[in-house]
């Protein structure tokens, strides 16, 4: 059994702000359900399913369903980081094709800005019930220096440079500069890059993502109500999800989660890479990007930085148009997770309702990936691929 | 050699020490590294854990590693102050572990470089392994 085909994403909606000192957390979850309820043209009584993950404040859904107002006969509370809402997709696909839901709200948002959460770079005591806290935690790892490592060992054993992982940056703010909402809207060059701060050898401040309050919402419908209903339709027709970690000590900082996430999707959905029209990539940093985009098979592992470079992934322009809204490198990390408006960006390609200066043209099949924890310590991977109908 | 100080300024934060990795930690304060092995299939792993994390049988018995290795990859955070070196180290005996490389030139490090154990305490007084390159 697949779920290919067996649901459609019919709503979107990613809120607007990137700082909202004065709005609570639960608040923000409540104004995005709504907005992708207006974009759907759906009502909150018709919603029968409900997704969020840690970001959702309270026992799993318990609190939020109870705020929201919601009468739910499924949720699903997966937490795998940032990829968490693109495995909320496909698990709400699951449970529509079993009939255990036709209607699924999918709910982020989280105000690390103002909170004055130190995101990147302090390091995180966590639960002393986690395993691996004892041999962790003495070392001071923190989200930048623990990818990092992955690029410091990318390019020693592949030959990438600063200035192909700049180009990354370089792409996401030409994207960014006409997405009114995004952060950061200023073009910046590979110099711009290798000129900022470095933060951890051997990222730079600017190979580093946004930190931003906000939230994003989508809703996953049953075929049905998605033919029902006045939007274009973007069908979910492949999934992939898959956890790595430190593989008891054999530990391999070259290749993410992607490399076993992508290939189930594709196969899912029976196309390849080179049908892919538009790819929305993590980026929490610039090497998180150059990984995934070599781990799905976009190019052969280790020519990614080559791949990159010289403008490849800016729409119109390069052989693979990725995160036009800006990205998290831009745009937008609502709540240090970045999935949710990864699978926005997605939608808004498949329906042409991108900017019109990065809209791709005729996009047809898009691929949303996401990661979530650590490259370089472990981590969720989750791959979608959506098509337009 | 086998014992070392923090950098000036720098404090280590004490290791949660739990029922299955106290033989871990009572090595370390004895200037030894020890890793955990298999009884079932035999194999090293690391952090360690009560079962293997390859066939799940049961690991309670220890090595003691030769407390050598090189560096597999690392990362100065110049951010932080004073700065730090980060660093996956790969033992002789197979296993990567996470730790900090200190005593060292930060603007010298290489991956490949050879690297040895030494204790450096933490917070509470109990010893941490962290390695030193061998050439300076």
């Amino acid at each position: 059994m697949s779920i290919k085909g067996k649901a459609f994403i019919v709503g979107a909606y990613e809120h607007p702000t990137r700082h909202a000192p004065d709005k609570t957390v639960a608040q923000l979850h409540a104004e995005v359900a709504i907005g992708a309820l207006e974009d759907a043209g759906l009502r909150k009584e018709d919603i029968d399913g409900y997704f969020c993950a840690g970001d959702a404040p309270g026992m799993g859904p318990l609190s939020m369903v109870d705020y929201l107002g919601l009468k739910v006969r499924h949720v699903d509370s997966t937490d795998t980081g940032g990829s968490s809402y693109l495995v909320h997709v496909a698990h709400a696909a699951e449970a529509i094709a079993l009939g255990k839901c036709r209607i699924a709200l999918i709910t982020l948002a989280g105000r690390p800005k103002s909170e004055g959460m130190a995101t990147g770079t302090a390091p995180r005591a966590g639960n002393p019930n986690l395993p691996e806290l004892g041999f962790e935690y003495p070392y001071a790892p923190t989200v930048v220096n623990t990818y990092a490592m992955c690029a410091m060992r990318h390019m020693y054993q592949y030959g990438t440079t600063s200035e192909q992982l700049a180009w990354i940056k370089v792409a996401a703010s030409h994207h960014a500069q006409h997405n009114p909402h995004a952060l950061l809207r200023e073009v910046v060059s590979v110099e711009d890059v290798l000129a900022s701060p470095m933060i951890a050898d051997p990222l730079h401040r600017l190979d580093c993502c946004v930190i931003t309050d906000g939230g994003g919402a989508v809703i996953v419908a049953h075929p049905d109500v998605a033919k029902s209903l006045k939007r274009p339709l973007v069908r979910v027709i492949g999934a992939g999800e898959a956890v790595k970690g430190q593989l008891g000590g054999e530990v391999d900082l070259t290749y993410s989660g992607a490399a076993w996430s992508g290939p189930r999707a594709f196969a899912e959905a029976g196309v390849t890479p080179a049908d892919i029209d538009y790819a929305s990539i993590y980026d929490s940093f610039t090497i998180t990007v150059l990984m995934q985009i070599e781990d799905l098979g976009f190019c052969e592992k280790g020519a990614g930085g080559r791949f990159v470079a010289d403008g490849n992934l800016i729409s119109g322009v390069g052989r693979l148009p990725f995160n036009t809204d800006g990205g998290g490198l831009c745009n937008n990390h609502p709540a240090n997770r970045g999935g949710m408006t990864k699978i926005i960006e997605a939608v808004r390609q498949l329906r042409g309702e991108a900017h019109p200066a990065v809209q791709v043209k005729d996009c047809a099949l898009a691929l949303v990936q996401g990661t979530g924890g650590s490259l370089g310590l472990r981590h969720g991977s989750a791959t979608l691929i959506l098509e337009r109908t | 050699m086998s014992s070392a100080a923090p950098a000036p300024g720098r404090s280590i934060p004490a290791p949660v020490i739990t029922p299955e990795t106290r033989p871990f930690w009572e090595a370390a304060n004895e200037g030894k590294l020890l890793l955990p092995r298999c009884r079932s299939c035999g194999k090293v792993h690391y952090y360690p854990r009560a079962r293997c994390p390859f066939c799940g049988g049961e690991a309670d018995t220890w090595i003691e590693a030769k407390g050598e290795g090189e560096i597999y990859t690392y990362s100065v955070m110049r951010r932080a102050d004073p700065p730090y070196a980060i660093a996956y180290v790969s033992l002789t005996e197979g296993v990567k572990m996470l730790t900090n490389l200190i005593g060292a030139d930060f603007d010298r490090l290489a991956i490949g470089q050879k690297v040895r154990v030494v204790f450096v305490p933490s917070e509470s007084g109990q010893k941490v392994p962290m390695f030193t390159p061998l050439l300076p």
